[in-house]
């Protein structure tokens, strides 16, 4: 058993402020700002900087005294058993999906929850959604993809264009955007065939920022960095959602108040069916053989080869699926937003959707949910910290890798078992899970 | 003729800059194998701390003659090789033996942090400079077009072929080099042998930092205005260079930097500059898909 050695901890966390002194003393300390003149001056901030300087230093004492604990119980803790948080949290997730489900149906009913909490839940689910689209082709086929926002943005595109060019409606769109982001999917999926792993990952980033920086210049088609607005609304089915609240509209119709609550109510339970959709395919393409070529070849495509599974149409089908729900919730975001432009579709929001998936841990449904409503929730917490908030958001993804490099749900059920159904560690695989 | 010369000119200089942070992430890629997603935030780093000194020593009037931009350079190496260090113990050090997709994104939320830190610490207005080293020398005259070297391009390839050679001198002739080269070839046989296998990966990012600290000084003087945002882009073509160099090669690496500098040059100066990007990106793929060891780099033999 070992305890806290006070003067080490002491040196290191005097070294630990040394370090904090030398990083924040010049960028924090010495500000620079551009004076009325043009010229540049300093401005210094020696607080702030104690005060940085000072924190670290304290939360380094209280890491060596949290660590030098933990080793204490961890000397004494019968290591046979399996870690107490993998067992709860393998029953948390078992009763956590129907829960969430039926919260996220009974939403709009909950007192309490205005238009704010809808349009929050709208958004969390619009990265549920993408997070369960990318899932497919890195979680299950393994395919490290950094430019899936491109397919998102084809999506988005499609619709406004299509709508805009030949006055397209909404459930027409829907559809195509889906199909022409699979196509893109297959397009960008040929020329990658043979990379792996972070060669594929900067490969698919270029295409990602090709058609970013394609969608910025072409400005006779898509408007340039001004974007495409007057995109029309959903309609409920043809029904229009209106104020007027005649009898050729969603209120009228159905001969209650109009209220512009409606139409956020519709896009949410939209948005919803949507990711359910995404969920719901998934998982039955899991236990299907392409779902389990996707699954073996995750895990070695050379015994895959072997064993003559076709890796150009396992890996194809992957990117065009994946695509394919990306280009659905572009065009739900469209209709949604009324506005887009190539702002929207930066590599920063290929990177949420990814740490999404990879902080829910690698194959996980439930996962790949919470870690959405961690990640996209807390970052509207921190909405009043402005430009802190991005800030946060990149030590949280840094930490909780840190801290749970498998992700949040470390484990799951296999999806086929031989005989009997065992529990697979996440350390038995090389990327995904089960 | 001379209007394709001054691009040339113009793209060396600036394939020396690509040149040296493209090292930064073939070291380090050569080594533990992982793309330092945040090494181009890294090189932003470089280029705040170049400006804090020079704006520093700009108010006490001693920003005068080589003396000073030495100074600089050596302050802002300093600094950053720091946040270099760090990056590593902090984002990638515990994910050491981890599985492969935990320090990309331990690193792309690093590439993050950096970025909104330097944000939040300097503002997000672009900071402008005035030329340090202004002037320059006409090199032909072809009718009206003029065309010039200005010393700080000098400056620039002068000062790099200066810290390359030092740190060629570093890899191939010191001991550290040699426990970099056989970490890089075999890291847990090097651990066997006695090599401090996580100092050797510390010290690679300082180097790493370091030389991007310098691409972020010469970008700032090149140029004259930086923001949060410069890395990016250039990280991302200064991983291009890499790759065209072939990756894990430390000359690949400066030879890709200035094939890259070129070709964004041509390419702004005969066909477009709003799709030059595009061209960089498109180099990229195509060189992967048909070379995917880069120039120089060596075939990659998979055991099975």
């Amino acid at each position: 058993m070992k305890g806290l050695d006070p003067q080490a901890a002491l040196k290191d966390m005097l070294l630990a402020g040394l370090v904090a002194l030398g990083l924040f003393a010049p960028l924090v300390g010495l500000r620079t700002d551009v004076s009325p003149t043009g010229a540049l001056f300093i401005r210094t901030r020696w607080t702030d900087v104690a005060i940085i300087v000072g924190l670290v230093m304290a939360g380094r004492l209280a890491m060596h005294i949290f660590l030098a604990r933990r080793e204490a119980r961890a000397a004494m803790a019968d290591l046979s058993k399996p870690g107490r948080f993998a067992t709860q949290a393998a029953f948390l997730a078992r009763i956590l999906g129907p829960v969430l489900l039926g919260v996220a149906l009974l939403l709009p009913a909950i007192p309490g929850i205005g238009r704010y909490e809808l349009d929050l839940g709208i958004l969390v689910l619009t990265y549920i959604m993408l997070g369960w689209g990318l899932n497919i082709v890195v979680g299950l086929a393994g395919l490290l993809d950094l430019g899936y926002v491109a397919f998102y943005a084809v999506g988005a595109y499609s619709y406004a264009l299509l709508a805009q060019y030949f006055g397209f409606s909404f459930w027409l769109c829907l559809p195509l955007a889906g199909i022409l982001a699979a196509f893109w999917g297959i397009l960008l999926g040929f020329p990658v065939l043979r990379l792996r792993g972070d060669y594929l990952a900067i490969v698919t980033l270029a295409f990602g920022e090709i058609i970013r920086i394609v969608l910025l210049n072409w400005v006779s088609l898509t408007g340039g960095s001004n974007g495409i607005s007057g995109i029309p609304r959903p309609s409920f089915f043809g029904l229009p959602f209106s104020m007027e609240g005649g009898p050729g509209t969603f209120a009228g119709f159905f001969g209650i108040e109009p209220s512009p609550v409606h139409r956020v109510i519709f896009l949410y339970y939209l948005i919803l069916a949507l990711a359910m959709l995404t969920n719901w395919v998934s998982i039955r393409i899991r236990k299907q053989p392409l779902g389990r070529a996707w699954e073996a070849m995750r895990e070695d495509e050379i015994a895959c080869r072997s064993l003559g599974i076709n890796i150009r149409n396992t890996k194809l089908s992957a990117f065009m699926i994946g695509a394919m729900f990306g280009g659905f919730a572009g065009a739900f975001f469209a209709t949604r937003q009324g506005f887009i432009s190539p702002e929207s579709f930066t590599f920063i929001e290929s990177a949420i959707i990814l740490a999404i998936v990879v902080l829910g841990g690698l194959g996980s449904q439930i996962g790949v949910a919470i870690a959405a409503i961690v990640m996209i929730g807390g970052f509207e917490l921190f909405r009043d910290l402005e430009e802190w908030r991005m800030l946060v958001f990149g030590a949280a993804m840094v930490l909780i890798m840190v801290w749970r490099p498998r992700g949040l749900v470390g484990s799951r059920q296999p999806t086929v078992v031989l005989r009997e159904r065992r529990r697979i560690g996440s350390e038995h695989v090389a990327e995904g899970r089960g | 003729m001379a209007y394709a010369l001054q691009q040339l000119i113009n793209g060396v200089a600036l394939g020396m800059i690509y040149g040296l942070i493209a090292v930064g992430y073939t070291m380090v890629y050569g080594i533990i194998g992982m793309i330092n997603f945040a090494h181009g935030d890294i090189f932003m780093v470089g280029a705040f701390v170049a400006l804090i000194t020079i704006v520093l020593l700009l108010s006490g009037g001693i920003m005068e003659g080589p003396g000073a931009i030495m100074l600089v350079l050596l302050v802002s190496m300093c600094v950053t090789a720091l946040y270099g260090w760090t990056v590593e113990r902090v984002a990638y050090r515990p994910l050491r033996g981890s599985f492969r997709l935990a320090p990309l994104i331990s690193a792309i939320g690093m590439s993050i942090v950096l970025q909104n830190y330097v944000q939040v610490a300097q503002g997000a207005r672009v900071k402008p400079l005035e030329p340090i080293v202004p002037g320059g020398f006409t090199v032909m005259t072809e009718g009206t077009f003029v065309v010039q070297v200005s010393w700080m391009q000098l400056v620039i390839v002068l000062v790099t072929l200066a810290v390359l050679a030092v740190f060629t001198w570093l890899v191939t002739r010191t001991a550290l080099g040699r426990s970099m080269r056989a970490c890089e070839q075999d890291r847990r046989m090097a651990q066997l042998l006695g090599i401090n296998t996580d100092r050797v990966i510390s010290i690679t990012f300082v180097i790493g930092a370091a030389l991007a600290s310098v691409a972020g000084m010469m970008y700032l003087l090149r140029y004259g205005v930086i923001d949060f945002y410069i890395g990016f882009l250039a990280g991302v073509k200064a991983f291009t260079a890499a790759v065209l160099g072939g990756i894990g090669s430390l000359p690949g690496a400066v030879l890709g930097g200035l094939l890259i500098g070129l070709i964004e040059t041509f390419w702004s100066a005969y066909f477009s500059v709003a799709y030059k990007d595009v061209a960089t990106f498109a180099i990229l793929a195509i060189v992967l898909i048909f070379m995917p060891t880069g120039l120089l780099g060596r075939a990659e033999v998979e055991k099975v």
